[in-house]
């Protein structure tokens, strides 16, 4: 992973919501009851899937930490998290948009959709702070990777324990029977899906790029007997350990 | 190594283990053979604990290769369940629990079969019998250690790491439990120190860590010179 | 399993000695059954306020009791002991969460008592009533026994436990309050409304342990 694959990578997201927001705007078709708001679940949704995708992701990671203690894993179970509990907010946020373009209300508590996202990302929120009570390195590493685990199982459990319940506003967006979406819908969908995905993935990368780069400083910085011009090291965020750049 | 004759106890290659920017332990590299004994000793803060708790497998090494007894560290953990005898500085024993409760209690998890009589052997031995039971928590300090000891011998360790053993102990104690402990039928023992001379005197071999957390001065008790490191000791602070 | 026994012997001979955790739970939902009885302005209860505050109360005395689940481990050398001597981490695992079941146990025989007293609620059927609240309990104990080692060996165990506790347990209240809101009326509805949520409660209990059992060699290792 260099800079240039980044580059790359930033180049490919800002195409791909180039051809989406396109798609929105110009080609598909607004919704019948909801009006032109309704254009914002083209955002609302992929920030979702995204998001609780990136979760598991992490909980991926954070596996595999705790199967082979290398350090790499942590760092990116802590960047998927991270970045995902950003694009969390975003769903919370363009989804009360929705909400209130909608149906006029900022939020519904019976709604079951709604409600388990955002227990979800209150449990993720919890992350930040179990990471910083704790200062020794390996610990942390290790404690914040079970919870990576157990959060990651704990995201499909809600969201099939809330199927249960009947939901009445919030629209399946995926159903198959009468509530189903037209085919424009749906691709426009997927490919907000994918530049969101791409996004997604920029951010991770950029983000590990920086903290190994730190480190490398940092660790220059040790050796040549001066103080930090890099900072000091975070104390939530791991340190990256000593691997090439190049190796991904 | 080819050609070793003896069983290696504990074998150590440039172990090293760091918190963060702290290093309390830098490319240490020893080799105790089965039957001999070894004294650790150093300036407060040399990392000798935690040389001890790495051996004992309750932390792991952040660089280097470890193996006690027959088990590769940290890998091999699990093989090393029960057969390590450790000696921290807390002692482990419940607060609100008799000493005959914790003793037990470490029986039943050390699935000890002749716990009544073992326990009762090893409270005559540390004389601790007509104390057995009183809560912990009402003990002084030198019976605390006490107990702790008889917990450490219950389970029959093959190898012995000992965090200070005879710290908190009058000297008559001192010398009972001393030569109690260096009696022990194990495989190894290693005592982590603050008294050169003494721990040399009860040692087949020494293990001097500096401030550094590098080994300082390894060899044989007999030829430790305690003045000629000295300066090991002094310079330590920091 | 005699290394499970031992350990939840050790922990139930403590408490019986100390009394740290079952009063202190005891004491906590009377003091906010009372606030429950001014702050509403209420002297009976019925249908889903009922279930609701009659669980949550339950909740955060469980927090109590996860708090200082761990706290003479870390004290008194428990975890060196536990790690030093043959013990499989799931015993420890489901010592403590049994530990934590039998302490909501009996503060919920008071508790119950206590909001009967003060709440007056109709039951439709009691069974049903205690079966949610001991689902739920289990619910509380295998999630506690998972958090409080990590909260336990941290910087600020008070704040972690409930941060962290509290969301994983929202599945589980939203499910026993499902069931337990029509309990506390004069009738019981149709089986089939509330059965699905009592599933989930089972399902959710599963596969919290589940994941404790197989998590928890992690947990102890260090």
């Amino acid at each position: 992973m260099t800079a240039r694959s980044v580059l790359y990578l930033a180049l490919a997201t800002i195409a791909a919501f180039a051809i989406g927001f396109g798609l929105v705007f110009f080609w598909v078709p607004n919704e019948a009851d909801q009006g032109f708001i309704q254009k914002i679940f083209y955002l609302h949704v992929p920030l979702a899937i995204v998001a609780l995708v990136g979760f598991i992701v992490g909980g991926i990671h954070g596996l595999r930490y705790l199967t082979t203690r290398d350090a790499n894993h942590d760092v990116r179970s802590y960047i998927a998290i991270h970045i995902s509990v950003i694009f969390a907010v975003g769903v919370l946020i363009t989804g009360a948009i929705w909400g209130k373009g909608a149906w006029g209300k900022w939020w519904v508590w019976e709604e079951p959709t709604l409600v388990s996202f955002l227990i979800v990302a209150l449990l993720y929120c919890t992350y930040y702070p179990l990471r910083f009570a704790i200062e020794d390195r390996e610990r942390q590493a290790r404690y914040a990777s079970l919870f990576a685990v157990m959060a990651g199982a704990f995201v499909p459990l809600n969201f099939a324990a809330v199927r249960m319940a009947e939901s009445f506003l919030h629209p399946r967006t995926l159903a198959t029977a009468e509530g189903g979406l037209p085919g424009s819908m749906k691709l426009t969908v997927l490919v907000c899906g994918i530049a969101m995905a791409l996004l997604w993935v920029t951010l991770a990368r950029t983000e590990l790029l920086i903290k190994t780069t730190r480190w490398r400083m940092r660790r220059l910085e040790r050796e040549l007997g001066e103080a930090g011009a890099a900072g000091r090291p975070s104390r939530v965020a791991p340190v990256v350990p000593p691997t090439e750049v190049g190796s991904d | 190594m080819a050609g070793d004759a003896a069983n290696v106890a504990v074998r150590t290659e440039r172990l090293g283990r760091e918190y963060g920017e702290l290093v309390a332990l830098d490319k240490v590299t020893f080799e105790l053979a089965e039957g001999r004994s070894l004294a650790i000793l150093g300036p407060n803060g040399a990392g000798k604990s935690t040389l001890v708790r790495i051996l004992a497998g309750l932390l792991r090494p952040t660089s280097g290769k470890v193996r006690v007894l027959d088990a590769d560290l940290p890998g091999e953990n699990w093989k090393l369940r029960g057969r390590v005898g450790y000696l921290g500085h807390r002692p482990m024993l419940y607060r609100d629990l008799t000493i005959a409760e914790n003793l037990d209690f470490h029986a039943r998890l050390h699935r000890i079969g002749d716990a009544a009589d073992r326990i009762g052997e090893l409270l005559d031995q540390v004389g601790l019998r007509r104390r057995a039971d009183e809560l912990v928590a009402n003990l002084s300090a030198g019976m605390l250690h006490r107990a702790d000891i008889a917990r450490l011998l219950l389970p029959r360790p093959e190898i012995l790491l000992l965090d200070e053993p005879l710290s908190n102990l009058d000297p008559a104690a001192r010398d009972t439990l001393g030569a109690m402990l260096a009696d022990q039928p194990v495989k190894a023992r290693l005592t982590v120190s603050h008294e050169p001379e003494r721990a040399a005197a009860d040692h087949d071999e020494v293990l001097l860590i500096g401030g550094d957390g590098r080994v300082s001065w390894q060899g044989p008790a007999g030829e430790y010179d305690p003045d000629a490191h000295a300066g090991v000791y002094a310079g330590a602070l920091r | 399993m005699s290394t499970y026994r031992a350990l939840v012997a050790k922990d139930l001979r403590v408490e019986l000695r100390t009394w740290q955790s079952v009063p202190a739970m005891a004491l906590l939902a009377v003091g906010t059954f009372v606030l429950f009885r001014f702050g509403l302005d209420r002297t009976e209860l019925e249908g889903t306020l009922a279930a609701g505050i009659l669980l949550v109360t339950t909740l955060f005395a469980g927090l109590l009791a996860v708090n200082r689940l761990f706290v003479p481990e870390r004290e008194e050398g428990g975890f060196e002991t536990m790690r030093l001597a043959p013990v499989p981490a799931a015993a420890v695992f489901l010592a403590k969460a049994t530990v934590l079941f039998v302490y909501l146990a009996i503060f919920g025989a008071i508790t119950l008592a206590a909001f009967a007293f003060f709440f007056t609620p109709d039951i439709a059927s009691l069974p049903l009533l205690l079966l949610v609240i001991l689902l739920f309990n289990a619910a509380i104990s295998v999630t506690g026994a998972f958090v409080s080692p990590i909260a336990t060996n941290s910087r600020s165990r008070d704040l972690l436990v409930p941060i962290l506790l509290i969301p994983l347990l929202v599945p589980a209240i939203v499910a026993a309050a499902q069931v337990a809101g029509p309990v506390f009326n004069p009738s019981l509805p149709a089986f089939s409304s509330y059965s699905g949520w009592l599933i989930a409660a089972v399902l959710y209990d599963f596969v919290f342990a589940a994941l404790g059992l197989a998590l928890y060699d992690f947990l102890l290792d260090d």
